[in-house]
């Protein structure tokens, strides 16, 4: 008998509506008019369905900052938002450098049992650049950690990274890195152009990004490793990786929604809730950056959700930390910015929220196809939705969110992870 | 609220209280009422300085002393006071700009100071000017000529010299018109609650 | 006019009114004993210096008690501040105090604009007085008043502003300034100490920029230079190879400025630094209006102090 059915929604916006019915957390049936014979009935008639979303780039600031996001608040945010699985990045204070911190926050995500929490290991001990963690202990430990990244921080060494890369090849994992050369980077506060200069704001080329990107393809296509990029924010990192890939090298990227909506013209307020690491850049690059992503030079969208506390961002700019809430708003950025003009189609949505990020962080049971006998993840979608974002009303114990009063499409009514509702209609259920 | 209706309406809802010929004669009635007042001349009596209010204090300093030459052949020093610095009411209106002060060459000290304004109202600005004068230099005394004297004193100060008492009221604007600053000469009531 | 954070956007008919009430107020005061005015009786002035800047805050301490106000200074050493307080707090701690206006000086670009968001509920101006290598928006009406003094006029001269552009809060001041009232401003540099993109920055639409790594072209054609401090951490951050190639190529020596026109102004914001960015002769020279700029300081931030706080409450 199914636990769930699941009435009238659209699989990847595509065909006549459909009947999905879950049983054992597991999709039992699709149809027309199924029984329901007592099952929960979600009436989604209208919305469409899409596989459960997956962020390859989350700070849930657990352990260190529970100020301002733990675990539990960070996976309620993130079902909310349409996600199942999130990867949690090491800069956590202490760093997640060893098994023990990985464990800790594995255990704790499947305690709180809204989302996947994939803990994400540090590539170098302490963040700091020098001595390699211990990849293969974290690997093997029970969270099984499969991407790893120094993110906040770049793993600027070519020869650590190229160690990096090799080492990481017998593990099947992949080294996620935050491109930013440091010493093109010293005192950085914005993207380094017109407008940041105007503002007196040093700048954060768009080449400090790309010559280490650049560098990164290079090594990885020499070791034959695997290399995913953090946070592309520039059109010179997308021809580098346009370039990359077509050379056969194992790369793949993300984009943020924050780099794919918002651009520097923000700064003139010096408010710091728009301060980012990768810094906002210019409309051309973010044009660019919709560009790759709809031909997937660009391969996935994460959120790099970063909450910080108001004493933190209700400053001055350069005393403020970089980073933006974004697990909630992520999915009506994808629609304002890539379906609504015309540059993805709901399958298309379904590939950079989903199936592709679950595939390079090497997920078996994450962005798999909506079919019978395939796990019940999913998330359902009202594409004639609109909501107006407020901080406040946000999970997240922060309320650093630079969409403040914007009207956004696309509201996520509903999220399923293995047949269990974690989130509908804007609550958490599970 | 009496009616009041002497006079032809002005276009823009005011009315002519003086014509150009009315404020000619006013002046001169005022330069001889100077003369006299002051012993203009006379062994012993101090020496007279007119120092006119920006903006239309200045012209009528100016006409006071030149009919004042015509009548006495004396030339008396004219200079101008801003007392925009001075004023208590600064936050009552949009920023003003700033008048010009020019103290005549021979200065103030130990002159008989004659200020002199247009329109004598509230007398908020003669105050100012005394402070002004103060900080300027030492005058023997102080006396003060003014073209109109409107009523609705909030200040023990009065005139030495009126052209002409205007009964107005409070709501009702005087509005004194030079050649030198308007293009015509003339004195203007214009009514409570009427707009230009 | 509520706040005085730029000059960028600063309309020009507010700048010459600014510069016009500067003009009235030296006149006013020429030859005084009692330099000082009742205008700004029973107002409270609070400078707030995050950075060292004797000569600033002495112009604006002695600009608001001229002009009667009550001056207090705060200064980032012997405040709360040096216990950790968030400039938030201090600004609001400030204004609830009872200041009418609080002058800051702050090594963070826009921290005046952000106070001046934080006091918008209680009414308070703010005067920028130099933020980060943003601006400095005082500084470049005393040198516009300097350069009125000396030359009767700004729009039609042509400025060069030499040096440190990049790390130049007075830079860029004076950019928007100058150019709003007409003038041609040549920023002269070695490329590393020339912001991104300057040359597109948008400007006065009466004036015009452009941008020259030689000076010696630029000097027989000058109105006025202005020289800009050559900061000791600059020289030792790789931004030229040497304090002598720099003085070599940019400084400005007596022969340099003998090719100057009888006429130009040659102005320093300081302080200076004798044989490197100019030398001593030039500074003491006739043609020299460093002084002058000093004695304009006061009577420019009287004005400023006028116009924020001697009108009626202004919420725009």
């Amino acid at each position: 008998m199914s636990s769930l059915v699941i009435r009238g929604a659209q699989p990847y916006g595509e065909g006549e509506p459909v009947d999905i019915a879950v049983r054992d957390g597991v999709i039992a049936e699709i149809g027309a008019r199924l029984d329901a014979d007592g099952a929960e009935v979600i009436d989604a008639g209208g919305l469409v369905a899409l596989p459960g979303f997956v962020d390859l780039h989350t700070h849930l600031r657990e352990p260190g900052r529970e100020d301002t996001e733990t675990i539990e608040s960070g996976s309620r945010a993130a079902a909310l938002g349409g996600y199942t699985a999130v990867f949690a990045m090491a800069n956590t204070d202490p760093v997640a450098d060893n098994a023990v911190i990985v464990e800790h926050v594995w255990r704790r995500g499947r305690e709180v049992g809204l989302v996947d929490v994939h803990p994400v290991g540090a590539v170098t001990v302490g963040l700091k650049g020098e001595k390699l963690a211990e990849l293969g202990t974290m690997a093997r430990s029970a969270a099984r950690v499969r991407v790893f990244s120094d993110d906040g921080l770049c793993v600027a060494d070519p020869l650590i990274m190229r160690r990096a890369l090799e080492y990481t090849k017998a593990l099947d994992a992949v080294i996620a890195q935050h491109a930013e050369e440091p010493r093109l980077t010293v005192g950085a506060q914005a993207h380094e152009g017109e407008l940041a200069a105007r503002l007196g704001l040093a700048g954060w080329p768009a080449v400090a990004e790309e010559s280490i990107v650049a560098r990164d393809c290079l090594l990885a296509l020499h070791v034959g490793a695997r290399l995913h990029v953090c946070h592309v924010s520039t059109e010179g990192t997308a021809e580098v990786l346009r370039w990359a890939k077509g050379r056969g090298t194992r790369v793949s990227a993300e984009v943020t929604p924050h780099h794919l909506l918002l651009d520097d013209e923000r700064l003139t307020t010096y408010d710091p809730v728009n301060k980012v690491n990768p810094p906002l850049r210019t409309s051309t690059d973010a044009k660019a950056l919709r560009a790759a992503l709809a031909e997937g030079t660009v391969d996935c969208v994460a959120t790099d959700h970063a909450p910080h506390a108001s004493q933190d961002k209700d400053c001055e700019w350069s005393a403020a930390r970089p980073g933006m809430l974004g697990l909630q708003t992520a999915l009506p950025i994808v629609v304002e910015t890539m379906v609504n003009p015309g540059l993805l189609d709901w399958r298309g949505v379904a590939r950079v929220m989903s199936e592709r990020p679950a595939e390079i962080a090497g997920l078996p049971d994450q962005g798999r196809p909506i079919a019978v006998g395939e796990p019940a993840t999913l998330t359902l979608v009202d594409p004639a939705g609109r909501w107006t974002v407020r901080g406040a009303d946000l999970a997240s114990i922060a309320a650093n969110t630079p969409y403040e009063g914007m009207e956004l499409p696309g509201v996520v009514v509903a999220t399923l992870l293995r047949g269990a509702v974690t989130a509908r209609d804007g609550k958490v259920t599970a | 609220m009496p009616p009041r209706d002497r006079g032809a309406p002005e276009p823009a809802g005011q009315r002519e209280l003086l014509s150009a010929g009315d404020v000619a004669r006013t002046i001169a009635r005022m330069a001889h009422q100077v003369i006299e007042k002051t012993s203009l001349g006379a062994s012993g009596a101090s020496p007279v300085v007119l120092l006119g209010i920006p903006t239309r204090g200045a012209p009528l300093a100016a006409r006071l002393a030149a009919r004042i030459a015509e009548f006495s052949d004396i030339g008396v020093p004219v200079g101008t006071l801003d007392v925009t610095l001075y004023r208590d009411d600064l936050r009552r209106k949009p920023t003003r700009p700033l008048g010009a002060t020019a103290l005549p060459p021979g200065g103030i000290e130990d002159a008989l100071v004659i200020l002199v304004d247009d329109v004598l109202f509230s007398g908020r600005t003669i105050r100012a000017a005394l402070d002004a004068l103060r900080d300027a230099g030492r005058p023997r005394a102080v006396q003060l000529a003014v073209l109109v004297d409107r009523g609705h004193r909030e200040l023990p100060i009065r005139a030495d010299y009126v052209g002409k008492n205007v009964p107005t009221a409070r709501a009702e604007e005087v509005n004194v018109l030079f050649e030198e600053t308007d293009g015509r000469d003339a004195v203007l009531l214009r009514r409570a609650g009427e707009r230009a | 006019m509520r706040h005085l954070l730029s000059t960028d956007g600063l309309d020009p008919a507010t700048a010459l009114a600014i510069l016009d009430t500067a003009d009235g107020l030296k006149r006013t005061l020429l030859g005084r004993e009692v330099r000082k005015l009742p205008t700004l009786r029973g107002r409270t002035v609070i400078t707030m210096f995050y950075e060292n800047s004797t000569r600033t805050r002495v112009s604006f301490e002695i600009a608001g008690k001229w002009m009667s106000a009550d001056v207090v200074n705060v200064s980032a050493g012997g405040s709360s501040v040096s216990k950790g307080e968030s400039l938030r707090d201090t600004a609001l701690t400030l204004a609830a105090a009872g200041a009418d206006c609080v002058i800051v000086r702050h090594p963070a670009s826009g921290a005046a604009h952000r106070i001046a968001g934080w006091l918008a509920a209680a009414g308070t101006s703010v005067v920028n007085a130099g933020d980060g290598t943003h601006e400095h928006p005082t500084q470049a009406l005393l040198d516009a008043a300097t350069l009125r003094d000396r030359l009767g006029r700004i729009d039609g001269r042509r400025v060069a502003i030499v040096g440190d552009v990049l790390h130049s809060r007075v830079a860029r001041s004076n950019v928007h300034l100058l150019t709003s009232l007409g003038a041609e401003v040549v920023l002269v540099a070695p490329p590393t100490l020339l912001p991104v993109g300057v040359a597109d920055w948008p400007v006065g639409a009466a004036g015009s920029l452009r941008v020259s790594h030689e000076l010696d072209p630029e000097l027989p054609t000058l109105d006025a230079v202005m020289m800009l401090r050559v900061q000791a951490e600059r020289m030792h951050g790789g931004f030229f190879p040497s304090a002598r190639e720099y003085a070599i190529a940019y400084g400005l020596g007596e022969a340099r400025a003998r090719m100057l026109p009888k006429h130009a102004v040659v102005l320093h914001p300081g302080p200076m630094l004798r044989g490197m960015e100019i030398a001593a002769a030039v500074a003491d020279s006739p043609r020299a209006a460093i002084t002058d700029q000093v004695a304009n300081g006061v009577h420019v931030r009287m004005a400023v102090l006028y116009h924020l706080l001697a009108g009626e409450e202004d919420n725009s």
